[in-house]
């Protein structure tokens, strides 16, 4: 192996510098704390959008070797096309996240924790590109601990009894998936004696084709599948959630919602992908999800319409939106990942961009959520409304946004695979399209709707420019990823040629 | 409308699919729902609002969560035994340790026998395994401790900087209550701690020569200091041990610890010198990074043990 370009060297600076940034946040002051979290999520933004630049101008990924012993005997990074508009993704969100939730925050986190707040932050974004990057899955547990406690503390770290509720149940349900991926991760360490993709993958396919404990690999994929489904919240599995997502504060809830559930599914994609063969072992673990992705697009999006909070509506959607995930995935083509990960970017932008508008809104219409109460929160906060507007139109697949391209992708991946599979998800999409719409525009439509009570509260005009900020960036995201899809799609398509 | 919601068939059957999760939530938000939007209420109404109100306080859980139910609790039983019953099923068709021709133990565990001692300069190859094949992953794992501390810091700090007062009337009552002078500890602790202190440095001094490390050896200091804490109580300790001393150690380590390892990576990579020397193996002095690596990790170790034991303690540190 020759020497590493400059560029080569930035994940490692990218995680090892989040680290070192956590610990110094620690005993930084609230407001020093708070500039070295932005810096840092921005940070992280420009080294991904380089790693993307350099990997689809050079049509190549790379591995970095943690340390000089390289595979099999040690760790590695391997950074690829996909790795990186993922990761550019993720930072991104994180970046407009913490802006976004400006507000919010300094209300809702006393001063004397904003610290321990930013150094979690810190440590949820080393984990972030961690385990973006890892090319090995213990790695990949180690990183999944951390994200899971950060996840925890992002959620409680509002003082209110609810939060600490919500948190206690994050943490059980969560810590269960962990166990039984690690449950999963060992038997399989057992039988292959390897822990990176590419040796675990060839290793796999050799005791595939002598046909050796069939069943442990097996159960082995199933209990690390089941543990990432757990963590994601698909659906029989994601009475964690909408208590999580709706209580916390902005900025958690638009990372919570947009990054950490999105990044265990990433590595799923990895792990189905590059160890479990696509063609060997994920096949029918697939079948099972496909099941499940199915009824939980439907029920999340039942569950939202149900709902009398909006901010809980909200949370349940991202139910919904998360079986589209799966469904994309549980297709087992290389089209149905490709539409997957097209769709974790499509939903990352438009559902942190409700859940920042939606707490904004919150706070217009007098810290209540309800529908009642929501009536002509259009006027207080205009900016708000847009982008929620815009947000629920791309959740519900308006053409020119990016949930629209993406379900247009989904399908599409379902129409080459053909068969009942075809049939049914075409049938899930349409009436959960159905069901998106009912909701979100009920939603739209009450915020539009003039005030039960006209011109008793005259609009306080605040200014909030890093609001404004965020808004505008996740508005055009979501506009360019909806009307440049064909390019991202290419880009995502070269990334998963660059997998294997 | 919203007289005939509770009742609403659909709605419980989507409940009760989704096991009761967030039937408290829902009812708990209805309730109170109903008293703050709809003040003139006709009275039956307000009571069933307090009445769910004062369940989740009083019992922390209401009546109809469907964990109570005997078919949900059946339900568990089964899938757990069905779990359980997988997995030693699973553990039967798994190949025996210690079997031959297994891919278990074949290149990789040959290869860190015959090559760590040259590698890294370390005799016991499990510190050579953790500190530097896959240093990366402990590097993770001890930010995991590190995070822990954050979380529960984050939890219990419910006093902002307004409740100075509350909060330290709150210290003081905790330490009021502390129980002090017993003199059998006390004694036992004088001839311990010193031995204790001595039997965990030596195990994080020797980590890379002989069974042990940071991790065994940092519990073993952590231990130490709780003894000591528990026999002597928190004036003693905090002549030595304060929050102030906890932050700089683990602050200090972990940063060390970052930075050497991001520093042995970045060369490693880039097939650099790093220049820092292996020594001859069995030497105190020996293993490169590995020594240094191991006191920062056991420092980490001991300072997490001991914050996790006090905070739970008093509430705070």
């Amino acid at each position: 192996m020759t020497t590493m370009l400059w560029w080569q060297n930035l994940p490692l600076f990218m995680i090892v510098g989040a680290l070192i940034c956590a610990a110094v946040c620690s005993v930084l002051r609230a407001k020093a704390a708070r500039a070295v979290m932005t810096v840092l999520s921005a940070l992280e933004c420009a080294g991904m959008g380089i790693l993307l630049y350099f990997t689809l101008t050079r049509n190549e990924s790379f591995v970095f070797a943690m340390g000089e012993i390289g595979a099999p005997f040690g760790n590695e990074l391997r950074v690829g096309a996909a790795e990186a508009l993922v990761g550019l993704l993720f930072a991104g969100v994180m970046f407009l996240a913490v802006l976004g939730g400006w507000k919010q925050f300094t209300a809702d986190i006393a001063p004397n924790r904003v610290n321990l707040y930013a150094a979690v932050f810190c440590l949820l974004t080393a984990a972030m590109a961690a385990m973006t990057f890892t090319n090995d899955l213990f790695t990949a547990y180690v990183f999944i601990e951390i994200s899971t406690i950060a996840a925890c503390a992002l959620i409680l770290s509002r003082n209110q009894g609810r939060t600490m509720l919500a948190a206690a149940r994050y943490m059980i349900m969560n810590l269960l998936g962990s166990g039984l991926f690690l449950l999963g991760l060992s038997i399989l360490y057992v039988l292959t004696g390897h822990l990176l993709f590419q040796q675990l993958g060839e290793a796999v396919r050799n005791l595939a084709a002598e046909n050796r404990y069939p069943m442990p690999m097996y159960i082995s994929f199933l209990l690390m599948t089941l543990g990432i489904a757990i963590k994601s919240a698909l659906y029989p599995f994601h009475t964690w959630l909408p208590g999580a997502y709706s209580t916390a504060t902005a900025t958690s809830s638009a990372i919570l919602s947009s990054v950490v559930s999105k990044m265990y599914i990433f590595l799923l994609v990895k792990i189905f992908f590059r160890a479990a063969g696509t063609d060997v072992f994920a096949r029918r673990i697939e079948d099972v999800l496909f099941l499940y992705a199915m009824v939980g697009v439907i029920m999340g999006s039942l569950h939202a319409i149900l709902q009398h909070h909006m901010m809980r509506m909200i949370a349940y959607s991202s139910v919904a939106q998360i079986g589209y995930i799966f469904l994309g995935i549980s297709l087992g083509t290389e089209a149905g990942f490709a539409a997957a990960l097209f769709h974790i970017l499509a939903h990352s932008s438009a559902k942190s961009m409700l859940f920042l508008a939606g707490n904004k809104l919150r706070a217009a219409a007098g810290d209540r959520d309800t529908f009642p109460a929501l009536r002509g929160a259009a006027k207080k906060t205009p900016l708000a409304a847009l982008a929620f507007l815009v947000g629920a139109l791309s959740l519900v697949g308006v053409p020119v946004l990016g949930g629209f391209a993406s379900k247009v992708y989904l399908a599409k991946a379902a129409v080459e695979l053909g068969g009942w599979r075809m049939v049914l998800l075409l049938a899930d999409l349409l009436v959960s399209t159905a069901l998106n719409v009912g909701y979100m525009l009920r939603t739209v439509l009450t915020l539009y709707r003039p005030a039960e009570e006209p011109g008793t509260e005259p609009a306080p005009k605040t200014k909030d420019a890093p609001f404004a900020f965020a808004m505008g960036a996740l508005i055009v995201i979501n506009i360019c990823l909806g009307v440049f899809a064909s390019p991202v799609m290419d880009w995502i398509q070269q990334g998963i040629a660059m997998f294997v | 409308m919203p007289k005939k919601r509770k009742n609403d068939p659909f709605k419980s059957f989507l409940n009760w699919l989704e096991n009761g999760g967030n039937a408290l939530d829902d009812e708990m938000q209805d309730a109170l729902r109903e008293e703050t939007d709809e003040p003139s209420a006709p009275e039956p109404k307000k009571k069933a609002a307090r009445k769910a109100a004062g369940k989740q306080t009083e019992e922390f859980r209401p009546k109809r969560a469907y964990a109570d139910t005997w078919w949900y609790r059946l339900l568990a039983v089964i899938v757990a035994v069905v779990l359980i019953g997988l997995l030693l099923e699973t553990v039967e068709r798994m190949p025996r340790f210690g079997e031959a021709d297994t891919l278990m133990d074949s290149e990789l565990t040959e290869f860190y026998v015959k090559h760590t001692k040259e590698d890294t300069g370390a005799l016991n190859i499990v510190t050579g395994i953790i500190l530097d094949y896959r240093g990366f992953d402990t590097l993770g794992e001890s930010h995991v401790l590190f995070i822990a501390v954050c979380t529960v810091l984050l939890m219990l700090s419910i006093y902002g900087e307004r409740d100075e007062q509350n909060r330290l009337l709150q210290g003081e009552m905790e330490r009021h209550f502390e129980p002090g002078d017993d003199v059998i500890l006390q004694s036992a602790a004088r001839v311990l701690t010193p031995l204790v202190f001595i039997l965990g440095i030596y195990i994080i001094l020797n980590g890379h020569l002989s069974p042990g490390g940071g991790f065994s050896g940092g519990a073993v200091l952590g231990a130490g200091l709780i003894l000591y804490q528990n026999a002597f109580g928190y004036e003693k300790i905090e002549k030595f041990f304060t929050y102030k001393t906890f932050k700089g150690v683990s602050v200090c380590s972990l940063m060390f610890y970052s930075l050497a390892k991001g520093y042995h990576f970045f060369t490693g990579a880039n097939r650099l010198d790093s220049h820092i020397p292996n020594g001859i193996p069995g030497n105190i002095l020996s293993g490169g990074l590995l020594l240094p690596l191991n006191f920062v990790v056991g420092c980490v170790v001991a300072c997490t043990m001991y914050a996790l034991f006090t905070m739970f303690r008093k509430g705070e540190f």
